[in-house]
């Protein structure tokens, strides 16, 4: 099976997070850089794959300089070989516009099995994988939580609200969006880091992949960006320390919601 | 517990290749999930993980600036990153891995025969063996060279005796690197686990280093092939190199040490309020702490990185070691007392590593050459002049 898995190099969690001038993202030059955490539960379901399965790993990014860094992090994990799409027609794109450009390298690697994570750490779209699937015309599936593979399809296993799951059987081609925490991913060996040097790691602009600038215009637009307000509000209550408790239930149950 | 962001004020990571900020972040994610959530229970109980060593034998972390017979032949300064990392774990945890990959298959590889070689090295390596370096002794620390334990020639075979004391995974160990006076002078013998007359028991009531095993090591009429015996080595310059690549290595780890410390500091110095509802870290006092710490982990991390080029180049003298070694876990340890006055009374318990970090530093102040014998070595290095014996 030959799978590819889409990789985003976000803001590391836990960073001092600063705005930048105009309010619109973050400061960029203040944080380090990470694979997106879904996106490394999908990396690694596809190394399991094909651990099991044979085939390829293609991992895949759209990104500036330093997300070539993700693409090597995957390579000395496992995958195969890497694309990199980097362009300066390529800055501030939203989802639909990435996942035109996605959908682009995925058709000219034509894999059975597109994998990307549920959605980004920094701006929790949630649209990349399933946007990408549409416009390849494969069939797509969310919040998976275990991958079987079967005959020219697949099954998987989806999270829904509360605590409830569903199997679903998915023909291939398709595209699958992870949820974190599938899996026990996998440390980068050093072995593995000295392989990656001389695997492919391939760099396509808009004109390889055959787009047109207009196509890539965003239609979605980041107009600010800002801290929750801190609201210190403080209430007492007052009683036996029985009614106290009471009312902190309650508030705790019907206004924080929380218990 | 804080999140470690790790610590680099003078953006040495322009300085370093995505090669090697990969492996120090394999590493770091490593210690990070493996490590951090366990070793204060460790510590406490006095216990090495043990557990660990296969994972970190799959990582590729023995002997990893090796090359051939399975290792990962990785440079110097990426070898300097790994210990680095696992010290920010724990120092014991790092003395593990120095003395695997330093004192043991480095030796074996510079120094042994081709069976020792073929023998010995992939075992180690994949860590289905556990190796330990016996040159101390209870009567002999600084100066190896008197040493008293003693190879004597009986036909083809060799038979020792001597006690070797302070020995990292002594009790641990398949295979004992055993330093001993023989007729042509000072010779390194490789004793396997159960040979007749070689035994070994645990050092106990160690304040420091608790996750790592310490021991005597017991030779009485201990009776080799002579194929056990480093073909090599000879004299006493072979066990000083095998302390050259471990101090290079103690260089890089003690910045571990002291960005946890550090790290740790600053988050508590940010939310630890007194006096006029004000965090710690707004008094003036606290921020010169702030300040030394910082320029100190700085110059350490310049030192480290331009030494680790240089071995890489070829050019590394024992001497800039030395500089390096004491230089380094000086500041480490200094830092560390340092955060642990920021700490406050939570310096002292366990919640917190930086104590831990503090005891562990005296012990790494100590071995592998004391900071007096390295200021030795400087001395004579820029005057001429040896000092040891006034
Ligand atoms: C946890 C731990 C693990 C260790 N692991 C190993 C191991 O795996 N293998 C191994 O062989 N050894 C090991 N050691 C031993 C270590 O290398 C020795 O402790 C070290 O060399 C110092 O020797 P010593 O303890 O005998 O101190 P001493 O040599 O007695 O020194 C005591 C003090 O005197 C000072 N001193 C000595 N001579 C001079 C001088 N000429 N001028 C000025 N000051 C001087 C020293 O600096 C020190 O402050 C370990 C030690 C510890 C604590
Ligand atoms: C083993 C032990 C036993 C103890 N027993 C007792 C006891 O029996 N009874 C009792 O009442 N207490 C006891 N204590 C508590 C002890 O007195 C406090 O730990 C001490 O007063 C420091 O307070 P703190 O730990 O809250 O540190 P903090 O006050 O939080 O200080 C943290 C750091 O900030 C620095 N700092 C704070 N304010 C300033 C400032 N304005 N300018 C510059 N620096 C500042 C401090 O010097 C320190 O480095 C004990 C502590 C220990 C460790």
């Amino acid at each position: 099976m030959k799978i590819a898995v889409c990789l985003k190099q976000v803001p590391a969690r836990d960073g001092v997070l600063r705005l930048n001038a105009d309010s619109t993202w973050v400061r960029e030059d203040d944080v380090s850089f990470e694979i997106n955490e879904p996106d490394i539960y999908a990396l690694e379901e596809a190394l399991r794959l094909k651990e099991k399965e044979g085939g390829e790993v293609v991992v895949c990014t759209l990104g500036p300089e330093r997300a070539a860094q993700a693409l090597k992090e995957a390579l000395a994990k496992g995958a195969d070989r890497a694309i990199h799409l980097h362009d300066p027609a390529f800055q501030n794109l939203d989802a639909y516009a990435t996942a035109r450009a996605l959908a682009a390298a995925i058709r000219q690697a034509a894999p059975d099995l597109v994998l990307t994570g549920l959605q980004a750490d920094d701006d929790g779209f949630a649209q990349t994988g399933v946007i990408l699937a549409e416009m390849l015309g494969w069939a797509h599936s969310t919040i998976i939580m275990e991958i079987q593979a079967q005959e020219r399809a697949l099954k998987a296993k989806r999270e829904l609200e509360g605590g409830w799951f569903q199997w679903i059987e998915i023909p291939l081609p398709a595209v699958l969006t992870i949820q974190s925490g599938i899996n026990k991913p996998r440390y980068a060996t050093l072995k593995g880091i000295l392989a990656a040097k001389t695997k492919p790691l391939q760099r396509l602009g808009w004109k390889e992949l055959g787009l047109d600038e207009e196509a890539l215009k965003p239609r979605q637009k980041i107009t600010k960006v800002f801290v929750p307000p801190k609201s210190g509000k403080v209430e007492w209550l007052e009683g036996t320390p029985r009614e106290i408790a009471q009312r902190l239930a309650d508030k705790l149950k019907n206004e924080a919601r929380v218990i | 517990m804080f999140t470690f962001r790790g610590v680099d004020f003078l953006d040495m990571d322009s300085m370093l290749s995505d090669q090697e900020k990969l492996v120090r972040q394999t590493v770091r994610e490593f210690v990070e999930r493996e490590v951090i959530p366990h070793i204060e229970h460790w510590n406490r109980e006095g216990q090495f993980p043990r557990h660990l060593i296969e994972p970190m034998a799959a990582l590729g972390l023995f002997g990893a600036n090796l090359a051939d017979y399975g290792c990962a032949g990785m440079s110097n300064v990426e070898y300097g990153l790994i210990l680095q990392e696992l010290e920010r774990g724990d120092s014991g945890l790092r003395s593990f891995v120095s003395v695997e990959s330093s004192l043991v298959m480095y030796p074996i590889r510079e120094y042994g025969s081709e069976e020792q070689k073929e023998k010995w090295l992939p075992a180690l390596q994949q860590g289905r063996a556990v190796g330990c370096f016996g040159l101390t002794e209870p009567d002999f620390g600084s100066n190896p060279s008197a040493m008293r334990t003693r190879a004597t020639r009986e036909g083809d075979h060799f038979v020792l005796n001597g006690e070797k004391a302070w020995i990292t995974n002594g009790t641990m160990a398949d295979i004992a690197l055993i330093w001993a006076r023989a007729d042509d002078g000072i010779r390194g013998f490789l004793v396997e686990r159960g040979t007749p007359g070689f035994s070994a028991r645990d050092i106990k009531g160690k304040m420091s280093l608790r996750a790592s095993v310490t021991s005597f090591l017991s030779l009485q009429d201990a009776r080799l092939p002579a194929s056990a015996m480093l073909p090599g080595a000879r004299g006493l310059k072979a066990p000083l190199a095998c302390l050259t690549q471990a101090r290079y290595g103690i260089g890089w780890g003690a910045i571990g040490a002291a960005m946890a410390c550090y790290n740790d500091a600053l988050e508590y110095a940010k939310v630890r309020k007194q006096f006029n509802d004000k965090p710690i870290a707004s008094h003036q006092l606290v921020q010169e702490r702030f300040a030394d710490m910082i320029t100190e982990i700085s110059k350490a991390q310049l030192l480290a990185l331009h030494v680790g080029r240089l071995k890489d180049r070829g050019s590394a003298d024992p001497a800039q070691i030395s500089m390096l070694k004491r230089n380094n876990v000086k500041m480490a340890l200094d830092v560390a007392r340092s955060a642990r006055d920021i700490l406050g009374a939570n310096g002292v318990a366990d919640e917190y590593p930086v104590f831990r970090h503090m005891c562990n530093l005296e012990s790494v102040f100590t071995y592998e050459g004391t900071h007096n014998i390295h200021t030795l070595i400087l001395g004579e290095r820029v005057t001429g002049i040896p000092a040891y014996g006034s």
